[in-house]
């Protein structure tokens, strides 16, 4: 099984980043291997929309399932139609909450918010 | 003529303004384009009101056509479409309506198709033609809305006698894509303050935005109590003009609670902002002289 994380460095022992459109990088790890590839989240950085893009991504690279902090509404839309099932993780690093996924320790994420893409600074 | 009135924050007094100088002018259009929650129709409760829907474009999937190639996938700058199990989706939210994709689309699996995201309703009250924008809940953006409105007022405008007549354009607050848009046809900009610290700040929002579009302007300080107050120092620092200085006035407050048009209810307020519109007219003639 191949797991998709969201981070902030290319450390396995480094944390979990806090958004999963807007990391800097993808992490994929391989459970039969123990190899840990991370990828340039090349959404991370797009006018809109970054979430399907790096959910796509995650899609693309073959993972099974992914572990983030928080989901927006778009790249939950994504996932649910690749089937691929999303696991809150519990802070610290890549590396403890994979452990924490193998021990069954984590539970499937289901508060997913509406987004961030009211932009209108200065208004109501 | 057209005139946008904005200002950095709701509830500064841009439908105040607008809706009274339309009323007090001997025939005038005044557009809504706060579109997320257009109110100026309250005051004006218009007759006649005829509607038409306001539509965008977002691309249509013909699945047995579409091979996969994902090149509107990667195409797309705000991601709006994704390739999932063998299948296209599309995100009609994100969908920013630029056609590329289906213009892109090798195998013609891609069409355009109409998304409505809102309506104008036109309706007369009086001297005043209304027209109001309003977003359908839900959608994201108002500005195919607006542009929509001043496409027609624009229209108009090859009829001199239509392009010479008063156009209040009640802007959205803040200093968004909606209210760049709304300012684009504008000849002059009223911005409206409040003569308070946190007023200032927001003046400076919007007086920033309009310098960036090369708008002439001046400023409506509105609620003032007579005092002299920073908003007023920053305006004589930068030399810009302060229109009108409306009094916190406890019978004004009445009028605009119960709904009610000012100057059509009262002589002193039809001749408060009669005097107000006597000055923006002047200065938009200034402008129109000193740029030609």
């Amino acid at each position: 099984m191949k797991l998709a994380i969201p981070m902030d460095e290319k450390r396995f022992d480094s944390n979990v980043a806090e958004s999963f459109g807007r990391a800097p990088y993808i992490l994929i790890y391989d459970q039969e291997t123990s190899e840990s590839l991370f990828f340039d989240n090349l959404a991370a950085t797009s006018r809109g929309g970054a979430g399907i893009k790096a959910a796509q991504m995650v899609i693309d690279k073959g993972a099974n399932a992914l572990l983030a902090p928080r989901l927006g509404q778009n790249a939950a839309d994504v996932l649910k139609a690749a089937n691929i099932n999303v696991y809150k993780t519990i802070g610290g690093s890549a590396k403890d909450n994979v452990e924490a996924f193998v021990a069954g320790k984590l539970n499937l994420l289901d508060d997913i918010h509406a987004g961030y893409h009211n932009h209108n600074p200065g208004g109501r | 003529m057209n005139v946008a009135v904005l200002s950095g924050k709701g509830g500064t007094g841009k439908t105040l303004i607008s809706v009274n100088l339309a009323a007090v002018a001997e025939s005038a259009i005044y557009m809504d384009c706060d579109v997320e929650e257009p109110n100026g129709h309250l005051y004006f409760k218009p007759n006649n009101i005829t509607e038409k829907d306001v539509a965008v474009k977002i691309p249509e999937v013909d699945h047995t056509l579409c091979n996969g190639c994902r090149q509107c996938v990667d195409f797309c700058k705000f991601n709006a479409l994704a390739y999932i199990n063998d299948k296209l989706i599309v995100f009609d939210e994100i969908c920013h309506s630029c056609g590329g994709c289906s213009l892109l689309c090798p195998e013609k699996a891609l069409s355009e198709k109409d998304k409505v995201v809102g309506k104008i309703q036109n309706g007369i009250s009086g001297n005043v033609e209304v027209h109001t924008g309003i977003l359908k809940i839900g959608e994201p953006s108002g500005v195919p809305i607006i542009k929509k409105m001043l496409e027609d007022r624009k229209l108009r405008e090859k009829d001199p006698t239509q392009a010479s007549k008063l156009t209040m354009i009640d802007c959205p607050p803040g200093t968004a894509c909606t209210v760049m848009e709304s300012i684009q046809g504008a000849d002059y900009c009223l911005l409206v303050a409040e003569p308070t610290v946190f007023g200032l700040h927001n003046l400076d929002l919007v007086y920033q935005l309009v310098t960036l579009f090369d708008k002439p302007f001046g400023v409506v300080l509105n609620k003032c109590l007579g005092d002299d107050h920073p908003v007023e120092m920053f305006c004589k620092e930068r030399n810009i003009p302060i229109l009108a200085r409306l009094p916190f006035d406890a019978e004004l407050g009445m009028l605009n609670a119960k709904a009610d048009i000012a100057v059509r209810k009262s002589e002193k307020f039809r001749v408060l902002f009669s005097k107000l519109l006597d000055r923006v007219t002047n200065e938009v003639q200034h402008e129109a002289t000193s740029h030609s």
